[in-house]
């Protein structure tokens, strides 16, 4: 589950499937977008988005330039590459916009998540969950008797493939940030 | 220099400062500060409309017939929400507007208050951008930006949305040339390569089309005046969108008429066998595509916008330029000369007449009538009759609006105001009072259906209290004529509510609003008609009474490629299959 409730798997309700039927590739970019840091300025992106038809697997938005009230949205979508490049193109000439990143194409990039998650359990089960936190290097950020909750930074599908392991372990709840993303290198 | 006021105040100066004439209003609670400023000068006219749609739309007909920025005002919560229409057909069509709307005070947002709406929420997906000001320091400098946003780059509407004790309280003024436009900068100039590549194929291409669009006169008359010298340099036929009409003469030599669901057979046929497609400032709409695998499916295409999304949204294109019209045209014209680049002049003799047999189809011709008025009879009077004449048209929705683009003839740019995109009936009378206040000598008239006129009717006031002297040429079908027609040949010819009862006599309504009205019904009559209603000195209602169940032909059936296009009722029979009645 994206941060946006918006299931991965989500069906695209864009125009573009009714142009296409032959399904073509679907690619997933992360795209990085440097907006002003107007009011309104992630609803409008968010608007774009839903306007159009098109998906967003993940979103995160942050000031990054305190001074000169830049910020950075992180966006992960998918779609045939034609839709993508629509989709650049579309934030691309919003007024607030001022660069698109498409990570994706730009050359290799670093990608990042934040999760906590909460596993309750005694016993076993208990001395597993630490066990694989380690492994997955998670740390413990609060523990009681009964339960944990790991703070892990990786890539989603580290995230992902811990959660699931967590799973019958006692996961009981779990808080993501969406992903973050810089290009490598300078 | 700076300069304390307050913000209402501010609002006044800054549309000063701006080069605004007039402005569409209409008054309310929360914009009362800004009348107090309005009613203390004399610099700004303000046209008092009858519903701010209608405000909307005069704001859109005189910045269309004027290549300026239109400016509305309007009150808060149902003053907003009216503008809603206005703002997205302003949006669709790409005219440059900036809209003003009173806010419930500050500290009041979000609590429900008294005419309060979230006008910013509300007018996201509907402006180009939309501003909140909560602080009178930056409300000039928030105009301007709204200026410049509103006329650089894709034209499009703004809206800037001021609370009420922003207007009461007092900041420094900011004058233009002091504010900041932001990184807004859109790119004018085409890459070099790619108008090279353009200039390249256009030497060798055997069958070349232009189809150009509203871009062309959104980019200004320029624009228009490099496009007629490069369709002259290289005697290269020329198609044009529905809103592009008039930025290439009518009467032109290489010029094809109309394209799309409604255009011209050659015209649309030119389309389809071209081997080099040039679109100029045209967005391959679905009214001029059709079926997109069979849109046009030999050629190479060209496409140059100033909105790089425009750019291979629709239709992939070999070659796209991002840049405006006439920085485009002027650097490829002067490349043109420079190489002293020739056509190729066999394959271009054969396409000329390949297209003159197209032509000599005649899919314009229609049966004509001693005893009924056709429509299409009746706007070739309008065009005969004024032909030549200092002339402005507006149209409503429907088709009396695909006839007008039709059978009349537009020489020059910014005198065709049409709701393409968005096909708002209920445009065009406002839009008539909006080009007529821009250009108060010349004969503004707006072609009209019945059913259209009837949703923004009240405007009449606003024309009879300001003196404009709009011309409703009604052509009154008694039905909504193009829903009729859709019925007929999608729905089995049940035609669900699609009639035009219990209407008005035009004649009395147009003497209740103290002006003049005329009923014709006799062929014989249009002309002395059509006359006296040129002639008359005010607001004139002209109720055309003509065939019921004409059809607007030719047609391109939804979900049909351009070459099965239909010419008359001959060709209707099951034409359109489920698919195509899907679409609209
Ligand atoms: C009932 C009805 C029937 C219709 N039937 C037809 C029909 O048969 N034929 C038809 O043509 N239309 C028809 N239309 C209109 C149609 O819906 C579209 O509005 C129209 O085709 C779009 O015109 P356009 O492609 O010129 O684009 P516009 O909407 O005028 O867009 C202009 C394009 O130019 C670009 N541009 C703007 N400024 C500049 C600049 N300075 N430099 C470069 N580029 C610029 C913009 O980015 C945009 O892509 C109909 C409408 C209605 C209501
Ligand atoms: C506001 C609005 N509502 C509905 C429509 C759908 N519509 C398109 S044309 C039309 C009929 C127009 O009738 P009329 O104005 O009499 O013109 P005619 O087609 O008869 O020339 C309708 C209802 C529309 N375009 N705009």
């Amino acid at each position: 589950m994206s941060p946006l409730n918006i299931k991965k798997s989500a069906s695209s309700h864009s125009a573009y499937e009714l142009r296409d039927p032959n399904a073509p590739v679907i690619e997933t970019h992360t795209l990085a977008v440097i907006v002003e840091n107007e009011p309104g300025v992630l609803a409008r992106v968010i608007g774009l988005f839903t306007a159009r038809g098109y998906n967003i697997d993940s979103l995160t938005v942050a000031e990054v330039d305190h001074s000169s009230h830049r910020s950075r949205i992180t966006v992960v979508t998918t779609g045939t590459p034609e839709v993508i490049v629509q989709i650049k193109a579309q934030l691309a000439r919003m007024v607030p916009v001022y660069e698109v990143h498409d990570l994706t194409v730009e050359g290799p990039s670093v990608q990042r998540e934040l999760a906590l998650m909460k596993v309750a359990g005694r016993g076993e089960a208990r001395i597993e969950a630490l066990r694989l936190a380690e492994i997955f290097r998670a740390h413990v950020v609060d523990s009681t008797l009964e339960s944990f909750v790991f703070e892990m930074t990786g890539t989603p599908e580290k995230i992902d493939s811990f959660a699931e392991l967590m799973r019958p372990l006692g996961l009981r709840e779990m808080a993501r940030t969406g992903v973050a993303a810089l290009s490598r290198g300078l | 220099m700076t300069r304390q006021m307050t913000g209402a105040r501010m609002v006044v100066q800054a549309l000063k400062d701006q080069g605004v004439e007039v402005v569409f209003g209409y008054p309310g609670g929360a914009v009362l500060p800004i009348y107090d400023e309005i009613f203390q000068q004399n610099d700004i006219r303000h046209i008092l409309v009858r519903h701010e749609q209608g405000a909307i739309h005069m704001a859109e007909g005189y910045a269309r017939s004027t290549g300026k920025v239109g400016v509305a005002l309007v009150t808060s919560g149902p003053g907003a929400t009216n503008a809603v229409t206005g703002l997205t057909d302003a949006l669709l069509d790409s005219i440059p507007i900036v809209v003003l709307s009173g806010q419930v005070p500050t500290f009041m947002i979000g609590t429900d208050a008294f005419q309060e709406a979230d006008t910013i929420g509300i007018t996201r997906p509907c402006t180009k951008h939309n501003w909140l000001v909560k602080d009178t320091d930056k409300l000039a400098e928030t105009i301007h930006q709204a200026f410049h946003v509103a006329s650089h780059g894709r034209p499009g509407p703004v809206l800037i949305d001021i609370p009420k004790d922003v207007q009461f309280a007092t900041g420094t003024y900011m004058e233009p040339a002091t504010a900041r436009v932001s990184h807004y900068q859109p790119r004018m100039k085409g890459d070099p390569e790619a108008i090279a590549a353009m200039v390249e194929m256009m030497e060798t291409a055997e069958r070349p089309v232009f189809y150009t669009g509203g871009g062309v006169i959104n980019s200004g008359l320029k624009a228009s005046a490099l496009l007629r010298e490069f369709v002259a340099a290289t005697g290269f036929p020329i198609t044009s969108t529905l809103m592009g009409l008039g930025a290439y003469p009518a009467s032109g030599k290489n010029w094809l008429g109309m394209l799309g669901m409604h255009g011209l057979y050659e015209a649309n046929l030119a389309m389809h066998g071209c081997d080099l497609m040039i679109n100029i400032g045209a967005r391959f709409d679905d009214r001029i595509t059709g079926r997109i695998p069979d849109f046009s499916p030999k050629s190479k295409k060209v496409h140059v916008d100033i909105d790089p999304s425009s750019i291979n949204k629709v239709i992939r294109v070999d070659v796209g330029i991002v840049g405006d019209i006439a920085h485009v045209l002027e650097e490829a014209l002067a490349l043109w000369k420079s190489r002293g680049s020739k056509v190729n002049k066999d394959g271009l003799a054969k396409w000329w007449k390949q297209i003159a047999e197209w032509q000599a189809v005649k899919c314009l011709g229609y049966k004509g009538s001693a005893k009924v008025i056709k429509p299409q009879y009746a706007l070739e009077r309008l065009e005969a009759l004024t032909k030549g004449m200092d002339r402005y048209i507006t149209t409503e929705v429907g088709q009396h609006q695909m006839w007008a683009a039709q059978y009349l003839g537009f020489e020059d740019p910014n005198r065709w105001m049409t709701s393409g995109g968005l096909g708002t009936m209920g445009y065009g009378l406002p839009a008539s009072i909006g080009v007529q206040v821009a250009h108060p000598d010349s004969l503004v008239i707006n072609v009209a259906g019945e059913a259209s006129w009837l949703m923004n009717m009240q405007e009449m006031g606003t024309a009879m209290q300001f003196r404009a002297p709009v011309k409703q040429f009604i052509l009154n079908n008694e039905r909504l004529g193009m829903v009729r027609q859709w019925q007929e040949l999608l729905h089995g010819q049940r035609y669900s509510q699609s009639w035009s009862e219990s209407l008005p006599d035009f004649v009395k309504l147009a003497e209740a609003f103290g002006c003049k009205g005329i009923q014709v019904t006799d062929p014989a009559d249009l002309d002395d008609a059509i006359m006296e209603m040129i002639r008359y000195d005010g607001p004139f209602i002209f109720d055309c009474r003509v065939e019921k169940h004409e059809n607007c032909f030719p047609m391109i059936p939804s979900g049909k490629p351009h070459n099965e296009m239909l010419l008359g009722d001959a060709d209707t029979q099951g034409v359109i299959g489920a698919k195509g009645a899907v679409l609209v």
